[in-house]
């Protein structure tokens, strides 16, 4: 359980590790929280030649309030993000959903940027930035790039960043007047990576039904699946709709019939917690 | 090689080693400091978790060469001036231990977070001590250790 040999970089600006990126093209690794890389590295699944270590690069782990969205950096660890205010207030879903990642220890290193490139199918913060439709800023030798969320993650551990680009910020839109929001997920100890989670946002009208309802399905593919079309919003048709619309790859520990069960079933729960039923 | 200093319990230490070895390992083996267990070395177990910066992080899911400017607190430093703190003392005497070899890890992950929350409910204590694999004690002992820790803090 010890890494293989690999040369240390510690970039003091981003134009710095954006130019040992350049230079080193696919030996390079980024490291931030090294959560994810670190127990990949340990157990040798990944061997990169150079490691880039992001954590002296200024001015990364911020949380801040722009018009009507909350940007935050890529070096902002899941702890800060579940713990503040702000988002705590205007994202409750993303507060919610990094408060439920790994451990309290896990937390406090690993970062929204790291989570998000490395891109885990069954990860929280995915799969809340594709429900919300958010937004991914990363930094390139050509400049910068906003990327919507519901169109960065491609498949398993891969997304449309270039190895020479460098995520810097998320810009996650405020939850609307009245919005609620729920997020469920099934795992078999506490902090391990879920099978299934589901995200949801929607909006109430007077007669006490659902309207707007985003619904994200985290861990059922390679992707996190989102869905906003439904022809009802009853909560049985809601979450018997989800159960439809994912494809689960067949697993020898996961069956992909136990997965669509999973989508059906915390669907439903989120659907009604969400709508406080 | 790389050669660095490291801040350990407020001490530095000049360390040659290579890159990849881990904060967990350069504890142990350079800095002699072997309060720090090993357990899985992937970042599940818990037992390696020291404070950088104040804040509870798996040793060995860090590299020490990335520690340079940072202050790490291991459990060495935690019973000051040879008196066990309050956490340590409701451990020993609600019998939260039993091998004791998650012991410190659980420690360092306690010292940090009753700071940042002082009066935690047992549920939050049972959150946060999921990230701790214990194979002796069931937990309840050591739930009941923390409460009563916090409870000697209010």
């Amino acid at each position: 359980m010890k890494p293989a040999p690999f040369r240390y970089h510690r970039p003091r600006s981003l134009g710095e590790a954006l130019a040992l990126l350049a230079e080193h093209g696919p030996q390079a690794k980024l490291i931030a929280g090294g959560q994810s890389l670190g127990p990949l590295m340990n157990m040798r699944l990944a061997q990169p030649a150079e490691l880039v270590d992001l954590n002296s690069l200024p001015g990364l782990d911020f949380v801040n309030e722009k018009e009507d969205a909350i940007e935050i950096g890529a070096l902002a660890t899941h702890h800060a993000v579940a713990s503040s205010p702000l988002v705590r207030s205007r994202c409750p879903l993303l507060a919610e959903a990094a408060q439920s990642i790994g451990h309290y220890a896990i937390r406090t290193r690993g970062t929204l940027g790291g989570s998000l490139a490395h891109a885990d199918p069954a990860a929280q913060l995915p799969l809340v930035a594709a429900t919300l439709g958010a937004e991914i800023a990363a930094a390139g030798p050509r400049g910068e790039r906003r990327i919507p969320a519901a169109g960065f993650f491609v498949s398993l551990m891969s997304t449309v960043l270039e190895p020479d680009e460098i995520i810097v910020s998320l810009r996650v839109p405020m939850a609307a007047p009245g919005e609620r929001h729920a997020y469920q997920q099934f795992s078999r100890r506490r902090g391990d990576f879920a099978i299934v989670a589901v995200a949801t946002t929607l909006l109430m009208d007077k007669k006490g039904n659902a309207k707007n309802l985003r619904l994200g399905i985290g861990g059922a593919e390679d992707k996190p699946v989102v869905l906003a079309e439904f022809k009802s919003l009853d909560p049985d048709a809601v979450a018997r709709a989800a159960r439809e619309a994912v494809n689960p790859a067949e697993n020898p520990r996961v069956p992909a019939v136990y997965r669509r069960e999973l989508v059906e079933v915390l669907a439903r729960r989120a659907l009604l917690k969400a709508m406080g039923k | 090689m790389s050669e660095f200093e490291l801040t350990v319990n407020g001490s530095c230490y000049a360390v040659r080693a290579e890159p990849r070895k881990l904060l967990s390992d350069v504890l142990r083996e350079d800095c002699r400091l072997t309060g720090t267990h090993v357990g899985c070395e992937h970042g599940v177990c818990g037992a390696c978790t020291v404070l950088v910066d104040d804040r509870p992080a798996r040793a060995c899911l860090v590299y020490a060469v990335q520690m340079q400017g940072r202050s790490i607190t291991t459990i060495e430093a935690v019973a000051a001036g040879g008196r066990p703190s309050r956490l340590q003392q409701a451990l020993h005497e609600a019998h939260g231990l039993q091998c004791g070899f998650c012991t410190p890890g659980i420690v360092m992950t306690f010292e940090a977070y009753l700071k940042e929350n002082p009066r935690p409910s047992e549920e939050e204590v049972r959150e946060v001590l999921s990230g701790n694999l214990c194979r002796c004690t069931g937990y309840q002992n050591i739930v009941a250790a923390i409460l009563k820790a916090a409870d000697a803090k209010a």
